[in-house]
């Protein structure tokens, strides 16, 4: 049993109505605490729910799951701060699925207000949404809110264990608290006896604190610096276990074959050709495909391919055309969204020069670099589940309703994630896996798909179509009316992880460009919705993916059409709105020593968007080279408010960029026949050594608030290539992926 | 019938189908789960291997195709006792969820072995092949360049 197993292993035998071992403190009790899903045994101590104590030492636990954003470390570090452990002896674990890790921070963030001028009134509103997130109990990672929701959790979670301890240290010793003090994981007594925590770990257990006030951040050891990330020496030595490595005595190995007509059923199917096959021992009917279960994952996907299927068609248009279309469509009905509406769009403005432009983006897949995969042990009246989740509690419940199981009768370990960018917010994979377990009661069953169907039967990135008219005068814009067509994909989302319907303005949908901090006087931004059954997802960034590009492209054709430069147009339109995102353009134009002139055979584009509370801004340089364009060199600027571990939001924004770069160039998923026409990389490729770009990050720390940085790198990357290329090439890019207008090395 | 296999220096009788990819070898039948599948097709890289120090891809080497010892990346180093080029991608950080990253270091391994001091050029040439999605190219390159360095000093 895996350790996260044994800690929260009490919990999954009894059922919610445990009496659980281990007490909660502090924080928790702030309002009602949540129970603390960890049980301790002989010797050891839940201290909370995020700080688990055996005769080894300390263990972290963290709500959040490491998909490699470097969640861990940080969580691990803010928890290390106030417990005075030293960082070699921190250990951290994924927390079970429990409603105790709730994450507070992501409703708040998807109030329809522009965030970047929040005021305080709106940042209590939020304080209010937490709430509701407590009760829907979402633990998710994502929405690059794990650090905005960690950051006083995990140091209370930590000062309150560092408190209860030093308590069980003075009633043991018989000494005054106030004379004691902590260090290198022990309670040090002012005669220098040293007591480890591991030692005080049972009496502790017994012992009630109030909360202590939080540390100076002037005395931070951890917090503010990059620490060696907890999750190195595993990843360099292939001992991390992903969801794809999970091994468990007699495991099988299956894969699943799934309707490539999105939506659409099966027919029916012939098992005989599979079954024919060395290795292939049953051949599972999964409704809208069939799942292989074999002796070895590679015998199983040959399996899979056996099967003879006859597949129903999909409920939505088969052609890629068709489904533009339905987006145009969009365009005339009523807006779902207006959520900026300044001034007035439609006023003639005398003496302005005005300008339309409309830009295309495609549906994208994920594809992290683990494809969907997890392995499940069905035992009768239980379920034993490994995964990487971004959404545990969500994994769990989805598969407990499968099975007719209550969720206390599924236990889920989180493994690392091989790549998450939201596509392991999902639970199909896990929901697969358990129904392909009940059909062999007592054996463990690991299903992992084909790259195949990993691409084919994503939760896509949706397409959008954005038509922007604008007016300049003076050199100034005057004007600025974006409408976004596209798919719902908030209400899609709200319907399948939590049941609900969604009402109102879907500001995922227009995120990205109704909220960048310029102002114009005269300023729209709208949203059209066409309904569509296309399995929709987020991707990191989510609507901002869209957005950036749409609004950031015109904003560059509004300065040209101004005579400006555009990086002063921008910092003008910034300046008086919103000072730390004008500081980041000031920072990449510093950075790169932008003149706003080229040389020939040299482009520079510059960009910027606002999203999950963190301002970037890009400038990428292209140079014509012989075998064809070559992103050359790249320089970005970020405002997080309070860098937590600048080199992990380094690699955050560095990697969040070349994901949105990887998309720019070559990433769409196009529908022919009903079904995906991409498979794999050949057709779906990235960005590689060779055609990645030098990059310098700047990382600001003017911000009032501190804020994520998972996502926020990747928005601007691709209007800032697009804006290089305009420069390179005098050639407007207006639809993505650019591959099939510029000729890009590759 | 079995397949005998030299793997990081032991020898294993294999009983599968003679077309069964080593990749699959290694992962489900052996236990060696650092090498990792990423794409089946010799597109991603993260299933690289060495066969007699050579980088190859395992997805596509049959089973009765392996031609000689095998060295995956637990056969590299250990985390108590890594090799050179681990330690140097650890100094570095490279890894972000790291799935890929057997694969990069065994390619890098196989690069350095050729060319100890390698040009950026050399690197772009001998890295093109392995897919890294969470984008942390700037620091395997660092880390080779450092790898390079420690063990021309040792
Ligand atoms: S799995 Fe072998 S190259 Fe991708
Ligand atoms: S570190 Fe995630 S794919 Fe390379």
């Amino acid at each position: 049993m895996s350790r996260i197993g044994t800690i929260a292993r009490r919990s999954f035998l009894v059922g919610s109505a445990a009496i659980v071992g281990g007490v909660a403190f502090g924080v928790y009790k702030m309002n009602q605490p949540d129970r603390n899903p960890l049980t301790a045994g002989p010797g050891e101590a839940a201290l909370n729910p995020f700080v688990f104590i055996d005769q080894n030492g300390v263990t972290i636990i963290t709500p959040r799951a490491e998909m490699g954003q470097g969640v861990q470390t940080t969580l691990a570090a803010l928890a290390a701060e106030e417990l005075d452990i030293d960082w070699q002896d921190v250990r951290v674990l994924h927390g079970p699925p429990a409603a105790a890790y709730y994450n507070s921070a992501l409703l708040g963030t998807a109030l329809p207000f522009k965030e970047y001028a929040r005021s305080d009134f709106l940042r209590g509103v939020s304080g209010q949404v937490d709430k509701t997130a407590k009760l829907l109990g979402l633990q998710i990672t994502g929405g690059s809110t794990s650090m905005k929701d960690g950051f006083d959790r995990l140091r209370m979670a930590g000062a309150s264990a560092r408190e209860t301890l030093i308590r069980a240290a003075s009633d043991r010793l018989g000494i005054a608290a106030d004379k004691l003090r902590t260090e290198s994981g022990a309670v040090i007594a002012p005669d220098g006896t040293v007591l480890r925590y591991a030692e005080l770990a049972e009496r502790a257990a017994e012992t009630e604190v109030p909360q202590p006030p939080l540390r100076d951040p002037s005395t931070w050891r951890y917090i503010g610096k990059s620490m060696p990330r907890l999750d190195q020496a595993a990843k360099v030595t292939g001992t991390a276990e992903f969801g794809i490595d999970v091994r468990r005595d007699g495991m099988k190995f299956a894969t699943v074959r799934m309707n490539p007509r999105l939506g659409g059923g099966m027919k029916r199917f012939d098992p005989a050709p599979a079954l024919d096959l060395p290795g292939v021992e049953k051949v599972i009917d999964l409704g809208h495909g069939i799942a292989v279960i074999a002796s070895n994952t590679w015998l199983a996907f040959q399996g899979a391919e056996a099967v003879t299927i006859d597949w129903d068609n999909a409920p939505d248009p088969a052609e890629q055309d068709a489904i533009w279309a339905g987006i145009e469509a969009g365009f005339d009905t009523r807006p779902n969204s207006k959520l900026r509406n300044d001034g007035d769009v439609d006023a003639p403005v005398p003496g302005a020069t005005e300008l339309t432009a409309e830009y295309r983006v495609p549906f994208l897949a994920h594809a992290t670099m683990e494809p969907m995969n997890a392995t499940a042990l069905y035992t009768g009246d239980g379920l034993e589940l490994w995964c990487g989740a971004q959404i545990p509690t969500l994994a769990r419940d989805n598969c407990a309703a499968a099975l007719g199981l209550d969720p206390a009768q599924v236990r889920l370990t989180t493994t690392f994630l091989g790549g998450g960018f939201g596509r392991r917010l999902e639970v199909d994979f896990a929901v697969y896996a358990a129904l392909i377990a009940r059909e062999m009661p007592g054996t463990p069953v690991q299903v992992t798909w084909t790259r195949e169907e990993d691409m084919r039967h994503d939760f896509y990135r949706p397409a959008a179509i954005g038509r922007f008219r604008g007016a300049v005068k003076d050199g100034q814009a005057v004007m600025m009316d974006g409408a976004i067509a596209g798919f719902p994909l908030a209400a899609q989302v709200a319907k399948r992880w939590l049941g609900v319907p969604f009402a109102g303005p879907d500001k995922v949908h227009v995120e990205g460009a109704f909220d960048q901090p310029y102002a114009i006087p005269n300023y729209r931004i709208a949203g059209y919705q066409t309904d569509t059954e296309i399995p929709l997802g987020n991707w990191r960034s989510v609507g901002a993916s869209v957005n950036g590009f749409l609004h950031d492209s015109f904003i560059d054709e509004l300065a040209h059409a101004a005579g400006r430069d555009p990086l002063d147009f921008r910092l003008d339109l910034m300046r008086g709105e919103h000072a730390p995102s004008a500081g980041c353009l000031e920072a990449v134009r510093d950075m790169s020593g932008w003149t706003g002139r080229t040389p020939d055979g040299i482009g520079r584009g510059v960009a910027f968007t606002y999203s999950f509370g963190t301002p970037a801004a890009q400038v990428i340089e292209v140079a014509d080279e012989d075998g064809g364009i070559r992103i050359r060199r790249a320089w970005i600027a970020c405002d997080v408010g309070l860098a937590l571990d600048p080199a992990i939001v380094e690699a955050q924004m560095f990697g969040g960029m070349m994901y949105g770069l990887s998309a720019a160039c070559f990433g769409e998923i196009t529908f022919a026949g009903g079904e995906v026409e991409q498979s794999n990389f050949p057709d779906y490729d990235a960005l590689r050594m060779h055609t990645a770009p030098k990059t310098e990050v700047t990382i600001l720390e003017t911000a009032e608030h501190l804020s994520g940085a998972g996502e926020p790198g990747t928005p601007p990357s691709m209007p800032a290539l697009a804006n290089a290329l305009f420069d390179l090439t005098g050639t407007r890019a207006r639809e993505l992926p650019l591959m099939h207008r510029f000729d890009l090395l590759v | 019938m079995a397949t005998q296999l030299r793997i990081n220096g032991e020898t294993h009788q294999v009983d599968l189908p003679d077309d069964v990819p080593l990749l699959w070898v290694l992962r489900d039948e052996i236990g060696l789960t650092g090498t990792k599948f990423g794409c089946g097709v010799a597109a991603c890289g993260a299933c690289t291997v060495h066969i007699d120090g050579e980088a190859v891809r395992s997805c596509q080497v049959a089973l009765s195709d392996v031609w000689g010892d095998v060295t995956t990346i637990e056969g590299l180093g250990t985390p108590d006792a890594m090799a050179r080029i681990q330690q140097a991608w650890v100094e570095q950080q490279v890894a972000q969820c790291g799935y890929c990253q057997s694969g990069q270091i065994m390619q890098a391994a196989a690069l350095l072995a050729e060319t100890p001091d390698p040009t950026d050029a050399e690197i772009d040439e001998a890295m093109a092949g392995n897919l890294c999605r969470c984008g942390t190219y700037p620091r395997i390159r660092a880390a080779i360049h450092s790898a390079s360095r420690k063990m021309q000093e040792a």
